[in-house]
């Protein structure tokens, strides 16, 4: 791993432990009185500080995970080399497509 | 077990052969003080001139008989048996762990000592000498830092020790990255961003997870664990700084 990933890893890991807490906090604050699928979507349609926070999130997630799998992939498989880093880019962007398509549906809905 | 016990015996199992091979068993008397270096040097000498192992000093200064007994990377002439194994019977010696084997219990060293140098573990004094000597105060947290880890000898304890190590062979291990943090903090050496990009580089310091089986089992009390977060530090400083 190098430098810069290994710094990219560390701050999305930081971002990533503020937004998992706020995401299930948010998720428990907000169903504790029976807040139904409708409530929720009429919440985050159009807004922007929805859109910004799992934007972010999702961008982080992207960067993240296939940063982490490719350590993995190196130290319990043979796998190295260019093929590898190019298959955990295309994860990276699988990642953030997917995302990206969930928050846009959600902000959207 | 300290005073001699007669007629008390020791169950040992050696490794023989290279990569493949198999546990010898011998059995020998167990006596008084008895290191687990004396062992060996008995099997060698009383049982079986054939087995190999290798060590110069015997009191800890060279490094060189360190062995896995009972699963534990040690030096072998600073470890008694009633340390490794109390009042048991049974010892189990095999060559240190990620090192390639030459025969027996004596292992070959060269990786170990060439990541040294792929690390940059020596002293770079600059392309001109200094004109005087250079002043370095013992209290300075450079030369503390350096202090802490500047006792290694390169049994290569903390090497066999390193799960990293085993996962990935390119890993330059912790006494490696370890003689290199000493350095960083040498005010002298004029090696600087080129160490760091040496020891930043795939497979560098980044790679360590932290286990500290090498603190743990560090015959000489060094931490290298400590000594690799530094770099890590180290590392991430220069990244902000020059973006690569």
């Amino acid at each position: 791993m190098s430098a810069l990933l290994f710094l990219a890893q560390r701050a999305t890991a930081v971002v990533l432990a503020l937004a998992v807490a706020v995401h299930l906090g948010t998720i428990l604050y907000a169903v504790r009185d029976g807040l139904t699928a409708a409530d929720i979507l009429a919440r985050t349609h159009g807004n922007l500080w929805f859109l910004m926070f799992y934007g972010l999130f999702v961008v982080a997630v992207a960067i993240h995970a296939p940063i982490g799998l490719r350590n993995v992939m190196r130290e319990w498989t043979r796998w190295r080399g260019p093929m590898l880093d190019i298959a955990l880019a295309l994860l990276a962007l699988l990642l953030l497509g997917l995302g990206a398509r969930a928050v846009f549906a959600v902000f959207t809905a | 077990m300290t005073g001699a016990a007669a007629g008390v015996m020791l169950e040992v199992e050696v490794w023989r052969g290279g990569e493949t091979g198999h546990f010898q068993p011998f059995v020998l008397a167990r006596r008084a003080h008895q290191t687990v270096l004396d062992v060996v040097t008995e099997i060698q000498r009383e049982h079986d001139a054939t087995l190999s192992y290798r060590f110069a000093c015997r009191v800890g200064m060279c490094g060189s008989c360190a062995m896995v007994v009972n699963g534990r990377p040690r030096w072998t002439c600073r470890t008694r048996v009633s340390e490794v194994i109390g009042d048991g019977h049974r010892l189990r010696l095999e060559p240190l762990r990620n090192f390639a084997i030459v025969k027996d219990l004596a292992v070959e060293m060269t990786q170990f000592f060439d990541k040294w140098r792929q690390a940059q573990g020596y002293f770079e004094p600059g392309p001109q000498p200094q004109a005087d000597f250079a002043v370095v105060r013992p209290a300075t947290p450079q030369r503390r830092a350096a202090d802490a880890g500047i006792e290694c000898i390169g049994c290569g304890v903390c090497y066999s020790a390193c799960d990293v190590v085993a996962w990935d062979e390119d890993y330059l291990g912790p006494a490696a990255l370890n003689r290199a943090w000493t350095l960083v903090n040498d005010v002298r050496d004029r090696a600087g961003e080129a160490r760091l990009a040496a020891v930043s580089a795939s497979s560098g310091c980044q790679a360590c997870h932290t286990h500290m089986s090498c603190t743990q089992f560090c015959p000489k009390a060094i931490e290298p664990t400590y000594a690799i977060a530094g770099l890590k530090r180290a590392v991430l400083r220069r990244v902000l700084r020059s973006g690569s």
